[in-house]
C-alpha cells in the first residue's frame, strides 16, 4: 500500500478500524467514501458517547436540579471547553453553539448585522462562497440597507487580493464574511492577510471554517479574525450542531437572535433581560446528544492530531492531482498554491451526474452538482462538477480506485 | 482497468439506446417555426431543457428541443421528441402519466393499448427508478413539453 510511504506516522488501516461503516460493501464492492466534504463518517467513540449519554445519564441541561441533569449539563459544557481549546480561544464564553454553519452565519447576519451594523455599510464577501455564505448576507442588505460586495476569485480559484483590498478603500465595509477554504475548489484562502487589510480598513472579519476545519489547525487568536463559524458533522461529529464563536466583546454588543428559554435572565410581561454570552445566543433546548457527541469528535482528532491530518491529506490529494493529470479529458477546477482535500473536475465526455452515477456503480461516491455555490459555477461557466472529497480515513488505494473508475467512464461514454 | 471491460456493472441504466440518444439527439434542435415552447428547469442539479412543438392539424407534428443537461435528460429529451410525434394532445398527457409511473417504480404501468407499443420505446429509462434523484432527469423534458402543451412558459417542478 502506498500510505507506508506517507511522510509522517499515520496509520489509515488502524484508523479506518475506528469507522464502523467502513467496513461496508455498496453494489457487492468495498465502499469507496469520498464526500466527506459533505458530511464526514463518525467514529466509534462518537456514536459510543451520544448512546452512553442516552442510555445512563440523559435528561434536559441548565435547569434541572436533579443528578441526571447535573451530569449532562456537565458533558454538553464539556464540549465548549473543547471546542474553545480546538480553536484556542481566550474564552469559554466566546463559543455560542448553533445548529450548523449555516446557524451561525445567520445568527451573526441577524444579530451582528442589524445590531450593529449601520444601513450604508457594507459587507464583503468572496466569489468562492458557499450559499450559506451568500443568502444571508442577501436578507440583511434587504432587510437593513447594507451593500454587499464580491470580492472575485482568479482563474487559479485564488481570492483576487488586490481586487479585494479595492472594495474596502471607501471605509464603508463593516464586515467581511469570506471562506476559510472553498468547498469546490479546496482553496485555503490567507486568513492572515485578509484580516490585517481588513482591520486596516476598519472592518471586522468572520471566516467560514467549515471545510478548513477539518484540514488545519484554527487558532482563531494567532489568526487575528473576529469571528469564526463551523459545523460539528464535518469534523466527524454529529449533525445538529454548530458553533459560532466571537470576540467576547463583540459578541456582548450584538443583540439576541432568537428569544426563548435558556436566553433570558429575567422575564416579565413587562420586558425580559437577556442572559450572559454565550446564552444570550442560545434559546431553547439546545442538541445535547450531538453536543455530547462533538465533544467525542474533538477528542478524537485531537488525539490523531491535526499535523498527522494535514499531512495524510496533503498526500493524497498531491497522489490524486497528479494521477487525474494523465487521464485525457478530465478538467481539474482551482489551482491554487494553498489548498486541502477536497478536488472539482469535469470530463469531457460525460456530464457529472452521470460520472456521479456511473462510480457509484463502482462503488465510490462522489458528489455531482453545483455543490451550494451556484455563482463560482458560473464564474468558471459551468452548471455542475464532480467532486471527491477526502478525509482521515481515505486511502492512497482509494485515489486509485477513483481514477481507475473515471477512465471506466469514459471509456465507457467513448 | 482495460478497453476491454465488459461494463456489464455499468449498463442497467446506461442502455446503449441511452448512450447514444444522449451522445447524438436526433430532435436535438431548436425550432424556427413553431406553435409554442416551454422551459424546464431543475434547480437541483442545474439542468435545462426548452422543447418547442409545432402541430400539425389536432395532433403533435414536430419536438424539437435543447438541453443542456446529463446522458439521462437529454436521451429523455430525444426518445420523448421521438414518441410523440403524431400522437394527439390528450394521448401524449397520458403517455406522460404512464411514463413518469414507470420511471418512479421501474414498472410498466396497466395502461391503454395504445400506450403499449411508445411505453416499450421508452422503457430503457425505466432504470432510474433505482436512483430517486434521477428520475426528474427523465421526467423534466416531459414537463416542459406538457407546459408547451398547457401554454405555460415553464415547467412548473415536481
Amino acid at each position: 500500500m502506498n500510505v507506508m510511504t506517507n511522510p509522517v506516522a499515520f496509520d489509515v488501516v488502524r484508523i479506518r478500524e475506528d469507522f464502523p461503516i467502513l467496513k461496508q460493501t455498496i453494489r457487492g464492492k468495498p465502499l469507496v467514501f469520498l464526500d466527506s466534504a459533505a458530511s464526514a463518517q463518525k467514529p466509534r467513540i462518537v456514536i459510543d458517547a451520544m448512546v452512553h449519554a442516552m442510555e445512563t445519564q440523559y435528561a434536559n441541561i441548565h435547569r434541572g436540579l436533579h443528578w441526571m441533569s447535573e451530569r449532562t449539563t456537565e458533558a454538553y459544557e464539556a464540549t465548549r471547553d473543547a471546542a474553545a481549546a480546538l480553536m484556542n480561544a481566550n474564552d469559554r464564553s466566546e463559543i455560542v453553539f448553533t445548529g450548523n454553519s449555516t446557524g451561525a452565519i445567520n445568527l451573526l447576519a441577524h444579530s451582528y448585522g442589524r445590531g450593529v451594523l449601520k444601513p450604508g455599510q457594507a459587507v464583503v464577501i468572496s466569489g468562492m462562497e458557499h450559499h450559506s455564505n451568500i443568502v444571508p448576507w442577501q436578507m440583511l442588505r434587504d432587510a437593513h440597507g447594507i451593500e454587499l460586495r464580491i470580492a472575485p476569485v482568479t482563474d487559479a480559484g485564488e481570492l483576487d487580493m488586490d481586487a479585494f483590498e479595492a472594495l474596502l478603500e471607501d471605509g464603508k465595509v463593516g464586515l467581511v464574511a469570506i471562506t476559510h477554504m472553498s468547498n469546490v475548489l479546496g482553496t485555503i484562502t490567507p486568513a492572515e492577510r485578509i484580516v490585517k487589510i481588513a482591520h486596516a480598513h476598519g472592518a471586522k472579519v468572520m471566516f467560514d471554517g467549515s471545510q478548513a476545519i477539518v484540514h488545519r489547525k484554527i487558532d482563531v487568536q494567532a489568526l487575528g479574525c473576529d469571528f469564526y463559524v463551523w459545523t460539528g458533522h464535518k469534523l466527524y461529529g454529529p449533525t445538529g450542531i454548530g458553533v459560532l464563536w466571537g470576540r467576547k466583546e463583540l459578541l456582548e454588543r450584538m443583540p439576541p437572535f432568537m428569544g426563548g428559554g435558556d436566553m433570558i435572565s429575567s422575564v416579565t410581561y413587562e420586558t425580559s433581560t437577556w442572559a450572559a454570552v454565550p446564552h444570550k445566543f442560545e434559546a431553547g433546548t439546545p442538541a445535547i446528544l450531538e453536543g455530547i457527541g462533538l465533544k467525542a469528535a474533538i477528542d478524537y482528532v485531537q488525539t490523531i492530531g491535526y499535523d498527522a491530518m494535514a499531512a495524510h491529506e496533503a498526500s493524497l490529494t498531491e497522489h490524486a492531482l497528479a494521477r487525474l493529470a494523465t487521464v485525457d479529458g478530465v478538467r481539474v477546477l482551482g489551482q491554487a498554491q494553498d489548498r486541502g482535500g477536497v478536488i472539482s473536475f469535469t470530463l469531457d465526455k460525460a456530464h457529472s451526474h452521470d460520472v456521479a452515477t456511473l462510480l457509484d456503480r463502482q462503488g465510490i461516491a462522489v458528489r455531482a452538482g453545483h455543490h451550494c455555490a451556484e455563482p463560482l459555477m458560473r464564474r468558471f461557466d459551468l452548471d455542475s462538477t464532480a467532486r471527491a472529497s477526502f478525509g482521515v480515513y481515505t486511502t492512497h488505494d482509494e485515489i486509485d480506485a477513483l481514477v481507475d473508475g473515471i477512465i471506466r467512464v469514459r471509456e465507457f461514454f467513448q | 482497468m482495460s478497453a476491454s471491460d465488459s461494463f456489464d456493472d455499468l449498463r442497467d441504466l446506461y442502455q446503449e439506446v441511452i448512450l447514444d440518444h444522449g451522445r447524438k439527439p436526433r430532435h436535438g434542435i431548436r425550432l424556427d417555426d413553431f406553435d409554442t415552447t416551454a422551459k424546464g428547469d431543475n434547480p437541483m442539479c442545474g439542468d435545462r431543457v426548452q422543447v418547442w412543438v409545432k402541430f400539425a392539424d389536432d395532433s403533435i407534428g414536430r419536438v424539437g428541443f435543447e438541453a443542456r443537461g446529463c446522458a439521462i435528460s437529454v436521451a429523455s429529451a430525444d426518445l420523448m421528441a421521438e414518441t410523440v410525434q403524431g400522437r394527439s394532445k390528450t394521448n401524449t398527457r397520458a403517455l406522460f402519466a404512464a411514463f413518469r409511473e414507470m420511471a418512479r417504480t421501474g414498472i410498466c404501468p396497466v395502461c391503454d393499448p395504445s400506450l403499449a407499443e411508445p411505453i416499450e420505446r421508452l422503457a430503457p429509462l425505466a432504470g432510474v427508478h433505482e436512483y430517486p434523484s434521477r428520475v426528474k432527469c427523465a421526467t423534466l423534458p416531459w414537463h416542459a413539453l406538457i407546459a408547451a402543451l398547457d401554454g405555460a412558459k415553464e415547467a412548473s417542478s415536481e
